[in-house]
């Protein structure tokens, strides 16, 4: 609990800009020793960039941060690590290929010597492990962990160089309810033991359960500071997002078509050679959304990736409106009308330092309509793309300007206007509102329902059970490679479908 | 504790990507003063006998557009393929290939008149350096093999190809060098300028740099390669066939340095040498780079080193510089113009620490 | 023939030539197996090793001392990496793109200093290079000891390096930085770990062994400075690091193998068997091609290796 000592953390009028962009205006911040601060606001609010040059991992452009009392001017993360304070990124920051233990001792240079002492450090570890209740083996090769197990090392890590001060960034992003749970766990012992956390987060729910005082940003600025006692799930999504609702998008009931997607005892194997899918059997028919919810890591990606065409599955079949899909084949995948949303929208679907026009006919390149034997014709393609930056509401300088300057919600509007301009047969959306602020996501959902009520069949695949449970008309939960739960939304609860992301069947 | 910090800036206006280069090039003549004055040259007798040497009269003119000819293909071909990231290192080889190819259908095809022979060489010499080119193509598409590594290997491996034709069936007979015998007449390229040595090459080398940047830039081709280049995966995942964009882009851009060879052998040598190509594989490399990797800019690239290659002979004799300055100039140039390129996108700031 | 091939004279030179051929390269990939597990790709590697040739032979022939000709090939070796770091380290250029240009930048400066201090004269200049050394006992085993234990003092190095490369990689503390950077530079950059300095010093100390072992080409298995001393034994160490997949043991097996190679057709030659020497000379670069062939499918590339580090610049 936070007493009324002396904050250990104080960040002074900080001010930071990119580009063309404010992050973070004029942010006061502070932290009192052994407390769970929450960071709330919404996906681009400024939470990361203010923790990153806490970290200093950024610099400030303007503002002050004192540690322990002492002002500080902070230049790397060797710095913040020197004066106890350490980030645990959304990104994880770990080497698959090599073991827990060297992950661990990386940049570790208070002890002399030019070798590696590999035995003291384990011993050391043990202990860690020990008082904070983290038990993981210290020979394990990291890509061999479950991303639960993967997140403690990262907190080892960070106890293992002496921090006082622990920022975490949206770490329930990738964590089962049940893993949550353990998660808060962790972060209570942290306390007893006299550490103080930093929990940045858009979740109100957790940010509720799990904090003792909460600070909420919105578009860079600073919008409240409360005793997580003194408040509410409604004030604080009030002063997260602006308005009283959080969103305002409604499912309408539509009655069902024929079916549209036809999985059947599919499995897929991953990079290393693991069944990631098995044996899966799903139908999606014409008006409806069906929600997959379930962690990252449970073959999601895999099973997206069949039905975008990048990978084969070793069994099963695929029907799209009864005719058996070719897989491993982009190319067919859009021929057989299939609106495909990838996960990694900058790596996998878009190339960025081309322009935004050029991103647009990415897919139809080759049809009829945008050349002539091989030759472009530039005026049926500029005018495409005029039309889809206005009807998708693509916030940029115009056709032409270069796809890197777009922000994240317009990159996934482009993606959504090149997928959903053919009015496809089948939605495939996986993970699409991930990183996007409030805006973004509400005008994403509102799409894909309008899709459903032109007639596609609609698949989203997603971490967020928010975002599940507000489109889909039928929830099933992906766990380890199977797909189980197959409720309709009328009947779906939120704690049943929480435990089967834990894998308890029902 | 100083540092440089690299910050992104606001996009430059269009004229900027035009002049940066330009800066780049004055630039680097600037700082050529280095070498020179390290060799001991006097400074403007030099600058005097390289613009002269490349520029002055109408023969030295001539001969700078008729070194510029096989530099500008290979530049263009380096240009094509390393815009899809194809990084074509063997230029040198599938020039070499070009030549090969052109020799022997220059010797064999007799009684066929200069208006087929000329095509059908020209043709052959394409396809021989396109085929050359093929293999790392499909070494790193279905093979997953390095395309640096496999090019580079390939134009040791075409060297001692050509070094044992050379010493065997395609030598001269009752010559013991290593070179081929003369190629028929009807195979020569036509001188198109009296009193000198310009030849049907250099518009061909113009036309080509017409022809890829109309690929480049109009046609459905030139838009998938392009998309290859700057992300293979989401050009696959739109999909294009990755794996057909990237072999024709090496038959393309093969068959252009071997066009570069052809024309070394059928309008200069006329028989086909061990050291044919001084390195104009090599330089094409750097041709490339100095041009963006766009046509326009290699057809300038291509002349700055002409202008360079023969003013240096000119300078050397005046002024006692060797004529390796010219290398050092086109490296200088290439660093430079790689950093002036840079501050088109970045400022680099000074920074205390 | 056959009977000539299984000769004790036959293998024993074999062996001596294998190690000797074998050594520049060895050299070379270490070198780059540093810089690449760092994440860079240093194909300035060609250029740097003539500069080193180039630069030990001058320095030798003025100095009269061939350990200071060696150690000035070190030295601009590094120089040359560090330039090679500057681009494409500090100011991110393409990897591909600066070494290339480092690589034809050398090459041309090579010549050109090398023209300027001896002009063209009929009888190009010599050094006395490195005489080779028996190690006592071991040299006296039968074709062994006369081959491979009677060798240039730079080549018992190039072993020597093979160890100790590995244990600086896998067991020091500056060989997990090197490759946590190789792998995950966001990693090691939030862990505290200085990315571009840590690229910089591998780039730094890879050049230094790379222009070492151009040295050796002409101190020591040539007394002479040819334009094409190096004859693309720079590319051949970029293959082996692939062969290797990035393990200074492996990598070094198969510098060793192309030295084989070349020794052998070297060896053939000189047996008068009817093919043309070209065709030997062919050999040890396409069976390098058909290495890579099979090794490519399953080589474990360093995940960093060719993109420039800089921390985001996305806001929040």
């Amino acid at each position: 609990m936070a007493n009324n000592k002396k904050p250990i953390i104080e960040m002074r009028s900080i001010v930071k800009r990119f580009l063309d962009v404010t992050a973070n205006r004029n942010i006061n911040f502070t932290l009192f020793p052994g407390e769970i601060c929450a960071l709330l606001g919404e996906n681009g609010a400024g939470k990361t960039t203010l923790m990153n040059i806490l970290f200093g991992y950024y610099s400030c452009d303007e503002g002050e941060i004192y540690i322990k009392g002492e002002k500080v001017k902070l230049s790397s993360p060797k710095d913040a690590i020197s004066r106890g304070v350490g980030m645990i990124h959304q990104h994880f920051t770990l080497v698959p290929s090599q073991t827990v233990l060297e992950n661990i001792i990386i940049g570790m240079d208070d002890e002399k010597g030019i070798f590696l002492d590999l035995k003291s450090a384990r011993v050391k570890l043990l202990r860690l492990q020990e008082r904070f209740g983290l038990k993981i083996d210290p020979e394990a090769k990291v890509w061999t962990l479950s991303i639960g197990e993967k997140q403690k090392v990262e907190i080892l890590k960070a106890l293992y160089r002496d921090v006082d001060i622990l920022i975490m960034d949206e770490p329930t992003a990738v964590l089962a309810p049940s893993e949550t749970e353990e998660l808060f766990k962790t972060l209570k012992s942290l306390v007893r033991e006299g550490k103080s956390v930093i929990f940045i987060s858009h979740k109100l729910n957790e940010v509720m359960e799990i904090s003792d005082r909460i600070i909420v940003l919105r578009n860079g600025e600073v919008m409240a500071e409360k005793k997580t006692s003194e408040t509410n799930t409604k004030e604080l999504a009030n002063l997260m997002v602006g308005r009283d609702i959080l969103e305002r998008v409604k499912r309408k009931k539509v009655s069902l078509g024929k079916p549209v997607l036809e999985v059947n005892e599919l499995t897929v194997l991953n990079d290393k050679g693991l069944k990631a899918v098995k044996k899966v059997n799903l139908v999606v028919r014409e008006n409806e959304i069906v929600g997959i919810a379930g962690v990252s890591g449970n073959g999601q990606r895999e099973l997206s990736e069949v039905l975008f065409g990048l990978r084969e599955p070793v069994e099963g079949t695929i029907k799209i409106n009864g005719k058996l899909l070719r897989t491993g084949s982009p190319i067919t995948a859009i021929k057989m009308r299939i609106g495909r949303v990838p996960e990694d929208r900058i790596e996998t679907g878009l190339m960025m330092d081309l322009s935004v026009e050029e991103n647009m006919i990415l897919e139809n390149h080759i049809s009829p309509n945008f050349h002539n034997k091989g030759l472009i014709n530039f005026r049926n393609i500029h005018h495409f793309s005029d039309v889809l930056i206005e009807e998708y509401n693509i916030k940029t300088a115009g056709r032409n300007a270069v796809t890197k300057s777009l922000s994240g919600g317009n990159l996934q509007k482009l993606i959504l206007s090149r997928e959903l301009d053919g009015k496809p047969n089948l939605v495939v959306a996986s993970q699409p509102t991930r990183g996007l602020d409030v805006g973004a996501m509400e005008y994403i959902h509102q799409r894909i329902l309008k899709e459903k009520e032109r007639g596609a069949a609609v698949i989203l695949i997603s971490e967020d059970l928010d975002e599940i449970f507000t489109i889909s008309d039928r929830i099933m939960v992906m766990y380890e490679g199977e797909v189980m739960g197959d409720i309709s939304i009328e009947k779906a609860s939120r704690e049943q479908i929480g435990l089967l992301m834990s894998g308890v069947k029902k | 504790m100083i540092g440089l910090k690299i910050i992104k800036r606001k996009p430059l206006p269009r004229w900027a990507k035009i002049i940066i280069p330009l800066c780049a090039i004055l630039a680097t003549l600037i700082l050529s003063a280095i070498p020179i004055l390290i060799a001991r040259g006097n400074l403007w007798k030099s600058y005097y006998y390289l613009f002269y040497g490349a520029l002055g009269t109408r023969y030295n003119l001539l001969e700078t557009f008729v070194k510029a000819s096989p530099l500008i293909f290979t530049g263009l071909a380096v240009a094509f393929a390393f815009r899809a990231k194809f990084w074509n290192i063997g230029a040198e080889g599938q020039l070499l290939a070009g030549a090969l190819m052109a020799t022997w259908v220059g010797i064999n095809f007799t009684g066929i008149p200069k208006f087929f022979l000329l095509p059908i060489v020209i043709i052959s010499g394409f396809i021989a350096g396109g085929i050359w080119a093929s293999i790392p193509a499909i070494l790193k598409t279905k093979l997953k093999v390095d395309d640096v590594v496999s090019t580079l290997l390939l134009n040791y491996v075409m060297i001692h190809i050509m070094g044992t034709l050379l010493f065997g069936p395609l030598q001269q007979p009752g010559s013991s060098w290593p070179r081929s015998s003369g190629i028929l007449e009807a195979a020569r390229y036509p001188m198109l300028l009296a009193r000198s040595r310009f030849h049907l090459g250099i518009p061909l080398a113009f036309l080509a740099v017409l022809i890829i940047w109309f690929i480049n830039n109009k046609t459905i081709f030139g838009y998938q390669s392009k998309a290859v280049g700057v992300n293979i995966k989401a050009a696959h995942f739109g999909g294009i066939n990755t794996t057909s964009v990237i072999l024709k882009t090496a038959l393309i851009s093969g068959g252009l340095a071997g066009l570069a060879g052809v024309g070394e052998l059928c309008a200069i040598h006329y028989h086909l040498l061990m050291d044919i190509s001084p390195g104009y594989g090599y330089s094409g490399i750097v041709i490339a780079m100095l041009g963006n990797l766009h046509p326009i800019g290699v057809l300038f690239a291509s002349f700055f080193f002409s202008i360079v290659l023969v003013g240096a002979h000119t300078m050397s004799r005046m002024t006692g510089v060797p004529t390796y300055i010219a290398e050092v100039i086109q490296g200088m140039a290439l660093i430079i113009m790689l950093i002036f390129l840079l501050l088109t996108e970045y400022k680099i700031r000074v920074v205390r620490k | 023939m056959i009977s000539e091939i299984f000769s004790i004279t036959f293998i024993t030179g074999l062996i001596g030539a294998t190690m000797r051929m074998a050594t520049p390269i060895i050299f070379a990939t270490l070198g780059e197996i540093l810089t690449e597990r760092s994440g860079v790709l240093n194909l300035g590697i060609e250029g740097t090793m003539l500069m080193g040739a180039m630069t030990g032979f001058l320095i030798t022939l003025n100095s009269g001392s061939l350990l200071t000709g060696v150690i000035a090939a070190a030295l601009v070796g590094m120089i040359l990496s560090l330039l090679m770091a500057f681009l494409s380290v500090y100011l991110g250029l393409s990897q591909h793109v600066s070494g290339l240009g480092i690589t034809l930048f050398s090459t041309g400066l090579a010549m050109f200093i090398y023209r300027l201090h001896f002009g063209s004269p009929i009888v190009p200049p010599t050094v006395e290079p490195f005489k080779q050394v028996a190690i006592p006992f071991l040299s006296k085993i039968p074709v062994l000891g006369p081959s491979l234990f009677t060798q240039y003092g730079l080549t018992y190095l190039s072993w020597l390096l093979i160890p100790v490369i590995s244990v600086i990689l896998y067991r020091t503390k500056l060989g997990l930085k090197i490759r946590t950077v190789g792998e995950n530079p966001f990693a090691a950059d939030t862990a505290g770990v200085n990315v571009n300095l840590t690229r910089t010093l591998s780039l730094a100390a890879g050049g230094a062994l790379i222009g070492i072992g151009g040295a050796f080409l002409t101190l020591a298995h040539q007394n002479m400075f040819l334009i094409d001393v190096i004859g693309g034994r720079g590319w051949v160490s970029i293959a082996m690091v692939i062969f290797g997949n990035w393990d200074p043991l492996k990598g070094a097996i198969g510098a060793v193998i192309f030295g084989f190679l070349d020794g052998l057709q070297l060896r053939l030659q000189g047996l008068g068997i009817q093919v043309p020497f070209h065709v030997f000379l062919m050999i040890p670069y396409i069976i390098t091609i058909i290495a890579l062939v099979g090794v490519s499918r399953k080589a474990t590339v360093p995940e960093s290796l060719l993109k420039p580090y800089r921390r985001e610049e996305k806001s929040g």
